[in-house]
């Protein structure tokens, strides 16, 4: 056998084995098993490596291997001026590249001491919230493909698809948007924006109970998922855990309240919180958010100011010596923003903190003891994009 | 007066041998034809439910898909990964399609014909104690699929084997003893003699088909124990292609590959017959009209009967989620297995106690 093995494979992937098998050794006399899951899997929703160790499928301990999209986002700040770098930020969390450009741009507001406009508040608040319902419908089909229902995939991204017609419209782009510019938005709305939006709005509603009549008193669905990757309160708030995730397990705190931004404070809307923070609370959160999405874009939608979408800011962009931290409530959680300023026109340090990233460190816990298939629908329930988690 | 006898037996023998041989040619083309259109129908079906078209691009409606998909599976390299214990790893896929293919020699489609004097029954042999062969050999394909993972040397091939053995030992009970109600009504293994009691009508328009007859429960049971035995969704765990890559089958490409993929499309129109002739009444229906369309019609009901089985198969393919593991054990052992004995004890109950 070893002969073959290197015979036909390269010297390298032989060397790979062998130190495998090394690290092995310990558990070789035992009845485990040592699973490498990723980073090519279906189910790892991209280059997230899992290794598992198993006792027949029973999950004995898990260790998580990141890195394996590493493009140094945070250095390339360093090189760029600010405007600049507005681009690169979209491509972290790729589904919710919208709220990820409100982030950075609200930061770099803040440093600058400039405000955007109203109405440039109005139309970023309802192009965050489309793409909010846009990165929960991509989390729903994902996670419950993971789970075996090959179905709501096809009706989630059917109706994503409108969110991204509006975001085309807009600004030319549909997925990386870039739509938004420190000090505003640099396009006007297009004409018929408001239609298109309160269409969405009317066409979307009764596809979100769709989307629950295959799922939410589906039996088997109830049993995969309820009483699955329980995380306690406490565990949360220990771990950094934000975002939907935490709200399942019962913390009622969402920075959209906590310390609003954009133009929330105007608008009126629900925090949905889940008990037990299981896998199926936290799917029950993530649906209700999507219909309070639809609340909010509504409310923006009928209330949007007119004046200029562009604020004053300067041609080149200095902002005074000092540091900056601006956190929003992206759809994963918390997604902050620290900026180091030392007066020229890049950046000294830029540091994101990604909501996928921290929500990660969860997953050894809320994964203890379950079987193989807990993992995969665990890793699903916590929504991560592993653009953000590596950067 | 004796030569006259052997000559006679020469001629039958020679008849039974060319007799068999067409029907064996037959039955193989039509099932195998009857495979790809099932992944046809399947793929159509499915993009149906999911707001999609599903194949629609090679010939018309995509009808002539499944030709494209063999090409395909042929023409593609045949990947042998270096670290497989080889004897095994290429038995394996031809055990699978092998056992698929040969139970469905027994299922019979419809009544005795007569052609040009020849008397043969619509299957390619009569046996009397054909539902045992039939469970023997389905049974037996765990074989392939256990070989699959154990020679594959992979670790995801190792657990979707591992699962499929538990599984389909496990569901072989419940679906063994959700035949034995309606065995103990019609005191047959013959298949022929089951459909046969099926015959005519109750009540003046009611089928007498055993589903009819008390052993609706029994039919949902087997209902249920198929699936499990066929791999299907929701008990398509072996091959979880979200959890286990592709399970048993991970390692195999080209026609290997494809082998198991006939061999569970195979294995899903055997239990589709299974049932057809158990629960459905076999090919018994409306018959009417010239004599071509009454030797016709049998065969028609029987075929309609099997795809509405399949079409079953395929809508909640597109609906349902996956157990997992321990609760496919807990749904086999302590749901079906319970409720299948109980049916067998109420039959045999009410069959003694009508005698």
């Amino acid at each position: 056998m070893a002969d073959i093995l290197k015979s036909e494979q390269s010297p390298s992937s032989v060397e790979h084995i062998e130190a495998e098998k090394g690290v092995d050794q310990p558990f070789l006399d035992a009845t485990e098993l040592i699973l490498n899951m990723g980073p090519q899997h279906p189910s790892t929703h991209g280059v997230l490596r899992v290794i598992l160790k198993l006792d027949g499928e029973k999950v004995l301990n898990t260790e998580c291997v990141i890195g394996y999209l590493h493009r140094g986002v945070e250095k390339i700040a360093e090189h760029r001026t600010y405007a600049m770098f507005n681009p690169y930020v979209d491509r972290m969390d790729y589904v919710a590249a919208v709220s990820n450009g409100l982030g950075y741009c609200e930061a770099v507001e803040k440093l600058l001491n400039v405000e955007a406009p109203p109405r440039a508040q109005w139309v970023r608040t309802i192009l965050t919230e489309l793409n909010r319902i846009a990165s929960h419908q991509l989390w729903l089909g994902t996670h419950a493909l993971d789970i075996g229902a090959i179905t709501p995939l096809f009706y989630t991204f059917r109706d994503r698809e409108e969110i991204l017609k509006i975001f085309e419209k807009y600004c030319g782009a549909r997925l990386t948007t870039h739509a938004f510019r420190i000090g505003g938005c640099l396009y006007e709305t297009y004409d018929g924006f408001e239609q298109d939006v309160k269409k969405f709005c009317d066409f979307v509603t009764p596809k979100v109970d769709e989307y629950e009549t295959l799922l939410t008193t589906n039996r088997i669905w109830l049993e995969r998922t309820k009483g699955v990757g329980v995380l306690k309160a406490e565990d949360c708030i220990d771990l950094g855990v934000t975002g939907p995730v935490l709200r399942a397990s019962g913390v009622k705190w969402d920075l959209r309240k906590a310390q609003p931004y954009a133009a929330y404070k105007n608008f009126e809307f629900d925090i949905p919180t889940g008990q037990n923070g299981d896998t199926y609370d936290r799917y029950l959160v993530r649906v209700a958010e999507m219909r309070q999405a639809l609340r909010i874009i509504r409310q923006a939608v009928d209330s949007i100011p007119e004046g200029p979408i562009m604020g004053k800011v300067p041609k080149v962009m200095k902002p005074p010596v000092g540091e900056i931290y601006h956190s929003i409530e992206a759809p994963k959680g918390e997604l902050g923003y620290f900026i180091v300023s030392d007066g020229s026109t890049q950046p000294y340090r830029v540091r994101v903190r990604p909501p996928s990233f921290v929500n990660l460190q969860a997953l050894s816990k809320m994964v203890e003891g379950a079987l193989v298939a807990d993992v995969v629908a665990v890793i699903g329930t916590l929504d991560i994009v592993l653009g953000e988690v590596d950067r | 007066m004796l030569r006259l006898y052997v000559e006679e037996k020469m001629l039958s023998i020679t008849t039974f041998v060319i007799v068999s041989v067409i029907k064996i040619v037959i039955a193989l083309a039509v099932l195998l034809t009857a495979v790809a259109y099932t992944v046809w129908l399947e793929r159509k079906l499915v993009g149906r439910i999911q707001n999609r078209w599903g194949p629609q691009r090679v010939g018309p409606f995509g009808l002539l898909q499944p030709l494209a998909d063999g090409a395909k599976f042929i023409f593609k390299e045949d990947l042998t990964p270096p670290y497989v214990y080889k004897p095994l790893y290429i038995a394996a896929p031809i055990l699978s399609l092998v056992l698929a293919l040969t139970s469905i020699s027994l299922v019979p489609i419809g009544n005795w014909v007569t052609v040009r004097g020849v008397r043969t029954p619509l299957e390619i042999t009569d046996v009397n104690i054909g539902l045992l062969i039939i469970l023997g050999i389905t049974s037996l394909s765990v074989y392939g699929v256990a070989l699959a993972g154990w020679s594959s040397n992979s670790k995801y091939s190792l657990l979707g084997s591992l699962r499929a053995s538990a599984q389909m030992v496990s569901y072989e009970i419940a679906l063994g003893v959700s035949l034995v109600g309606v065995l103990i009504m019609s005191g047959s293994l013959n298949l022929r003699e089951i459909v046969d009691m099926q015959g005519g009508h109750m009540a003046g328009f009611i089928p007498r088909w055993n589903i009819f007859r008390g052993q609706i429960v029994a039919f949902f049971v087997y209902l249920a124990a198929a699936f499990a035995e066929t791999n299907r969704v929701p008990f398509d765990l072996p091959e979880a292609e979200t959890e286990l890559v592709a399970g048993y089958h991970t390692e195999y490409s080209s026609m290997k590959f494809a082998m198991f993929f006939m061999a569970e499309y195979a294995n899903m129109i055997t239990a589709a017959s299974i049932a057809t002739l158990l629960f459905l009444g076999g090919w018994h229906g409306p018959l009417g009209g010239p004599w071509w369309l009454q030797a016709i019609l049998p065969v028609f009901w029987f075929a309609l009967k099997v795809f509405g089985f399949i079409f079953l198969y395929i809508w909640i393919r597109g609906t349902l989620p996956r157990f997992r593991y321990d609760q496919l054990m807990a749904f086999g052992w302590k749901f079906l297995f319970p409720i299948a004995v109980a049916n067998v004890l109420v039959t045999s109950l009410i069959v003694a106690l009508q005698k």
